[in-house]
């Protein structure tokens, strides 16, 4: 499976980061080019359950093909969920079945974003991103 | 040069020279500490719980390498070594309170199981219509066993308002307190607020109303030694894991007269008295309460570390924790943006940066080894009030020093520069 253009750039950007400044500094920009969320999404329902910040995901299929747009008041959070668009957007349902997400977070460096203590809600957010691809598969 | 300092580099030279320097001397009994420096982690999340001193590891030890036995049942030599220590363990918490004759210590699993053993046992002296008097700072663990007790029994659940410096508004609370109060359940010290609550005062309203009195000692017992006898509560609750004790073990201090209306609550084990297929009777306090097997080795691990604390120079410990939390407020308050929640007295900080999402100064300080507790603090309904969605809070133990302090300093000026 041949990786989105835009995940060939965030493995290529963030694999070659040397010190935490430099990575958090990536994962601010990255937050900050995600698209606006329009606001008849930023909704309770949109809201993901279980983040110290707010995070909204929404997941449409179009054309057999997955495209999930997301916002958060935080700003490392939201360059996470930057990074997990980047991988999963344009894939087809069946893409993003079998594609392993925690490992994408691996190969970016950022495994420990997904601890089990970690409460910034990148976890939550992989969870609620299931959810959507199950109940609209 | 102190070796705390030399660990730090250069910049520890300048604060030797420092007249501010605070230093703790029991810094070395807690071998955890030089573990997590040397993963370059600096602990200050002491409110959630602390690290162990060495006397701990070593009782532990002690009693699963001489021969672990079950407590209260066994005839056997093994059975009366561990029977013996448990009960000296009983009897150090009590010193440790000074409960002398006036009540009994209940080992539980937890200030929170202890603090749901009162809402269960005592339930049945509520009718619809009574109420139990809380506060607006209290943490879960004393906000959701009452809450739900009133669900279930109709009772109206009275929450006392606070003042700006975090301390429990007296006044509201003589309105507030009165006949149909049959419970008043407060911290005595609040884990986000840092500020000590006015006990005498609140205990001797519930008190002119007939109603019972309990006391949430989790983070109050850490930061001061406290007389139940004079306190005058008739129950008082700590957790053994934030007295740098073993986790799995609560302590529930009840007054002689105050037991009588405990009912029994969690059956099994050595609590029962007579045991028949279709009825049974019960052991009084505290082996009545006692159900199952107790946390034995951590029973015993908390009578080891209330030994270690009773060995210290108790006025030292606190002027130490005095000093250190005013090297703290002084760091906070000389940064721009940030703001203190309430006004701390002791042992811990909580704050917000204006203008800054305290998810992502958390994980800048997470990413810094600073190892301190974002969000909400086990008190929702608190930081909801106060229209915040989380603090950071800082919180200090006798084995931190201020060059701990230095360390979240400089990660915190770090992280605003990075965010701002």
């Amino acid at each position: 499976m041949s990786l989105p253009a835009d995940a060939v750039a965030a493995l290529e950007s963030f694999q070659s980061v040397g010190s935490w400044e430099q990575r958090a500094r990536m994962l601010m920009q990255w937050g900050e080019r995600l698209p606006a969320l329009a606001d008849e999404d930023k909704v309770e329902a949109n809201l993901v359950q279980g983040c110290e910040s707010l995070v909204w995901l929404v997941g449409r299929l179009q054309d057999g093909h997955w495209q999930f747009a997301a916002s958060s008041d935080a700003r490392m959070i939201g360059g996470l969920v930057a990074l997990l668009l980047a991988r999963v957007n344009g894939l087809s349902a069946a893409q993003l079945q079998a594609i392993d997400l925690p490992d994408w977070f691996t190969q970016l460096g950022l495994s420990r974003q997904l601890s089990p203590s970690r409460s910034n809600g990148l976890n939550a957010v992989l969870q609620r991103m299931r959810e959507l691809s199950r109940t609209q598969n | 040069m102190p070796l705390a300092s030399r660990a730090f580099g250069c910049g520890s030279l300048i604060r030797v020279l420092n007249p501010m320097l605070v230093p703790s001397p029991w810094r070395a009994d807690f071998p955890a500490i030089a573990t997590l420096q040397r993963q370059d982690q600096t602990y200050l999340d002491n409110a959630a719980t602390t690290q162990k001193p060495q006397a701990l590891l070593d009782a532990i030890s002690h009693y699963y390498a001489n021969g672990a036995a079950n407590v209260h049942r066994a005839q056997h030599l093994p059975g009366a070594h561990a029977t013996q220590a448990f009960e000296d363990s009983r009897s150090k918490v009590a010193q440790w309170l000074n409960a002398g004759d006036s009540g009994q210590i209940i080992f539980t699993h937890g200030a929170t199981s202890a603090l749901n053993l009162l809402a269960y046992g005592l339930e049945h002296l509520f009718n619809a219509g009574d109420e139990i008097v809380i506060s607006a700072l209290e943490h879960h663990a004393n906000l959701l066993p009452w809450q739900q007790l009133a669900k279930r029994r109709a009772l109206t659940l009275v929450v006392l308002p606070l003042g700006d410096d975090g301390v429990i508004d007296l006044q509201a609370a003589a309105e507030l307190i009165g006949p149909r109060t049959r419970v008043l359940a407060v911290s005595q010290l609040s884990n986000v607020l840092g500020a000590w609550q006015p006990l005498g005062a609140l205990l001797a309203m519930a008190k002119a109303h007939g109603a019972l009195t309990v006391v949430d000692g989790a983070q109050g017992i850490v930061h001061g030694r406290h007389d139940v006898q004079v306190l005058g509560c008739d129950f008082y609750v700590f957790s053994s894991h934030k007295l740098y004790g073993p986790d799995g073990v609560g302590v529930l201090y009840g007054r002689n007269e105050a037991l009588h209306h405990l009912r029994h609550w969690q059956f099994g084990g050595e609590m029962v008295q007579q045991a028949d297929y279709h009825s049974a009777s019960f052991r009084p306090a505290p082996l009545g309460f006692e159900a199952g097997t107790p946390p034995i080795a951590s029973v015993i691990g908390l009578g080891a570390s209330l030994d270690y604390l009773s060995s210290l120079d108790q006025p030292a410990v606190f002027a130490h924790e005095a000093a250190l939390h005013d090297y703290l407020l002084h760091g906070l308050t000389a940064r721009k943006g940030v703001r203190v929640l309430g006004s701390p007295q002791v042992a811990l900080a909580s704050f917000v940066v204006e203008g800054v999402h305290n998810a992502d100064l958390a994980h800048l300080l997470t990413e810094q080894g600073i190892a301190v507790r974002a969000g909400h603090h086990c008190a929702m309904p608190l930081l909801k009030a106060m229209h915040l969605t989380g603090a950071i809070r800082v919180s200090l133990a006798l084995y931190n020093d201020s060059d701990d302090l230095e360390r979240f300093f400089e990660a915190l000026d770090q992280a605003l520069d990075m965010l701002r």
